[in-house]
């Protein structure tokens, strides 16, 4: 399991499910049962053939969950070569050339813009075009203007590795913002390392990996659990925990870290470890068994459209703050345009950036985002990250003098961001960032209250003992 | 730990767990029992018009949240009627444009409305945006009954266990006591000769198609209680809408209840005793084995062919 990593947040089952579409062998063999009964004649309309379509269809969408086991077989560090038939291409000798002009420099985004992640890639894909309008207006890079050429992956992951092909070959951009999911990030991972391209990645996501070509502007694993155990423990004097997931890597991975933490450090006690399949619309069987745990804390990993279910009927069930304490990593302002406020009030989320962080880099964020994107444009977690890439790509070039990828990769460690919303952060030498930990409360309007924040937290994507 | 009452409790509000399963499971198969099990269409954007009702509520429910704020308390009955109206039409829509040509291909229709299912989810996207939206319910709905402090029965489950109950049983009514029933059964049997006895099959198909649709709209409706609305959420809905359908007998309104019945137990049980994932697993494999056993489903209907 440990090596396995493949989706990140928010893969939503239909993702998966065109995905998986070629690959399904299920049909042919259902209609080999249906010849074993009586076919009615002239009726195109029979029962039987519902029925082995249906065996098809069902296997066809719980396919995901099986393929997803199945297709990565792992990579620590680097990609799997045979991800991409391009693959194979031998690698080109020599700096790669650049689309860098003596007035222009051209850089890539690469994001879902339609599709079943444009949900949540949105905010990343506006935050990264702000950031670089904002690098433009204060007089480019190295006395370059960036131009932007937009792909849109369209929630697909093969469509990833082909737009990333052909930015990095055709358009031969010095740099890439996108992906979202883990899996988008697998599929371009290989393309990147072959071209020698720059990958700006926004998503907190399971750990477990680390390129030469790809920054990491969100949190590993390791950054948004520990402290947020840590501080839940110590307030609520908290011993026993409920944890729940959707089931998928990234759940997994951060409950094993979580389970790990509280066993062995915080010497409390795990009651129940659960998974629900993603798109799971009924939540009723949980609830009751966390009515009979009784847990200190319900700790959940619950993404998609399971999450609005997840605490429409934790509060419908009579499950709320004055009852009961849960902490979640997967619940940012953006989801919580989807659940409503009220139907989440006083619940924590432990994220290293929330909207209402009071800081002038932060409110400065605020108000241009929303004087571009409109007043009541939300801005969570992963938008902030999104908004760090093209600024820490920035320190990085004029660092190195150059916007050559080896170059700005040596610049890179020990770059600091003073400018960023969430605070201060600064890139590790293994690509991710150092940052802080915030607990937030959920308030009734659908932003956070920050009750807490940690110092700067070490990235550490290959955790010891907690794998 | 717990006492023999509080345990009591648990099984009360598992039993109740079940039954809210069941009802959800059944009002979203209601629509699609008509369409596919009476018309044989295989409706895959079925999920979509589901998303329609959920879309509707949320529209209503800004409507009144800023300019009639006197109406939001029950907003809610209105939104249920004007999804069944909304999808309703859309349905008639849809019939006369696509539906209508493919009858006699089912596995045709399967793709066209694929199809269909992604253009509507990317138009729900460009009109309301790719995020997640909620639909703010009047306070009394999000609560709970508490007979006893032990125990909460959630009113949206009621809410939707009435509601499933009243469609049932119209729906019931409609296809055996009235003539549009007669005229259903009889087209579903022998469209050819129905036709030859003087009943209208395009009609009785139009109007068959837009109610199916109109019952998915409303339980999309009734869905924005207990789930979310999205661009995909109707999707969320749609294999578990086939499997009640077909494990039932695609032609029996009773198979399609009595199969809701004991998908939503047998995975409300399971669900106690294990993970989410292998319930699912479980009720997903036993239902595979009993189609192998039975093929036409839990209920059949007798007739020649």
């Amino acid at each position: 399991m440990q090596s396995n990593p493949v989706f990140s947040p928010y893969v939503l089952p239909l993702a998966g499910t065109a995905q998986c579409l070629p690959e399904s062998q299920c049909l042919p063999e259902s209609s080999s049962l249906e010849n074993r009964v009586p076919r009615p004649p002239e009726n195109t309309a029979s029962p039987s053939r519902w029925a082995s379509l249906l065996v098809g269809l069902s296997m066809l969408f719980a396919s995901p969950l099986l393929s997803c086991s199945k297709e990565a077989k792992s990579v620590e560090g680097t990609a799997v070569a045979a991800m991409t038939p391009a693959a194979a291409k031998p690698a080109a000798a020599g700096p790669r050339a650049l689309a860098v002009t003596d007035t222009v420099v051209t850089v890539g985004q690469l994001h879902s813009a339609t599709g079943t992640m444009a949900i949540s890639e949105t905010g990343s894909i506006q935050a990264e075009r702000l950031a670089i309008d904002q690098i433009n207006a204060t007089g480019g890079i190295l006395g370059r203007k960036i131009e932007i050429i937009q792909e849109d992956g369209a929630s697909d992951w093969p469509t990833f590795a082909e737009k990333a092909n052909k930015l990095l070959v055709n358009d031969k951009v010095a740099a890439v913002f996108g992906c979202w999911t883990s899996a988008s990030r697998k599929a371009v991972l290989p393309v990147f390392e072959r071209e020698n391209g720059l990958l700006y990645y926004p998503t907190f996501y399971e750990g477990l990996e680390q390129s030469k070509n790809v920054f990491y502007t969100g949190q590993e694993a390791t950054q948004q659990i520990i402290a947020g155990l840590d501080w839940v423990t110590k307030e609520k004097s908290a011993k026993t925990f409920f944890l729940i997931g959707s089931d998928y890597i990234w759940p997994r991975t951060s409950n094993k870290i979580a389970r790990k933490h509280i066993e062995k450090v915080l010497k409390g006690t795990v009651l129940g470890e659960e998974y629900y399949p993603l798109g799971h619309t009924q939540f009723g069987s949980l609830i009751n068994k966390i009515k009979l745990q009784k847990p200190d804390v319900v700790y959940a990993i619950v993404v998609g459209g399971s999450n609005v279910s997840f605490y429409k009927q934790m509060k419908a069930a009579g499950i709320t703050s004055d009852k009961q304490t849960l902490l979640t990593i997967s619940v940012t302002e953006d989801e919580l345009l989807g659940i409503g406020g009220e139907n989440m009030v006083g619940f924590y989320a432990a994220m290293k950036y929330f909207q209402s962080l009071e800081n002038d880099n932060n409110k400065a964020f605020v108000s241009a985002f929303k004087a571009k994107y409109g007043e009541k444009s939300v801005i969570g977690d992963v938008t902030q990250a999104a908004y760090l890439g093209p600024w820490l790509w920035k320190a990085a070039v004029e660092k190195a003098g150059s916007f050559e990828v080896d170059k700005v990769v040596a610049a890179s460690p020990e770059i600091e961001l003073k400018t960023a919303p969430e605070g201060y952060v600064k890139i590790h030498a293994n690509h991710h960032l150092w940052s802080k930990l915030r607990i937030g409360q959920v308030e009734e309007v659908g932003q956070f209250k920050v009750l807490y924040e940690s110092g700067l937290i070490e990235p550490n994507p290959f955790p010891e003992g907690y794998q | 730990m717990s006492s023999v009452s509080e345990l009591f409790s648990i099984a009360l509000m598992q039993g109740f767990n079940g039954l809210s399963n069941f009802s959800v499971l059944l009002l979203m198969a209601l629509g699609l029992a008509i369409i596919f099990g009476q018309m044989g269409v295989i409706n895959m954007a079925h999920g979509e018009f589901l998303t329609l009702g959920a879309y509707t509520t949320y529209v209503l429910s800004e409507v009144s949240s800023r300019w009639a704020p006197w109406f939001s308390g029950s907003y809610f009955f209105v939104a249920l009627a004007l999804s069944f109206v909304i999808a309703a039409a859309l349905g008639l829509l849809i019939e006369y444009l696509m539906i209508r040509h493919l009858y006699r291909r089912p596995l045709d229709s399967l793709l066209a409305t694929w199809g269909l299912s992604l253009i509507l989810q990317q138009a729900f996207r460009s009109v309301f945006g790719a995020r997640e939206v909620s639909a703010k319910l009047p306070d009394w709905l999000m609560g709970s009954l508490e007979p006893t402090p032990t125990i909460d029965i959630p009113i949206n489950g009621l809410l939707v266990m009435g509601l499933t109950l009243a469609l049932t049983s119209l729906v019931f009514l409609g296809l055996f006591r009235t003539r549009w029933g007669i005229r259903v059964r009889a087209t579903t049997q022998n469209r050819a000769m129905s036709g030859a006895a003087g009943i209208n099959t395009r009609r009785v198909d139009r109007l068959s198609f837009a109610l199916g649709c109109g019952l998915a709209g409303i339980a999309g409706a009734a869905f924005t209680t207990i789930g979310s609305t999205g661009p995909t959420s109707g999707s969320l809905y749609i294999v578990d809408t086939f499997l009640v359908v077909v494990f039932g007998g695609a032609e029996s309104l009773i198979g399609t209840i009595a199969s809701a019945f004991s998908i939503a137990q047998a995975q409300a049980t399971t669900e106690f005793f294990m993970t989410g994932s292998t319930a699912k697993v479980l009720t997903l494999l036993t239902v595979i084995l009993i189609l192998m056993l039975r093929p036409e489903g839990l209920f059949t209907l007798k007739v020649r062919r």
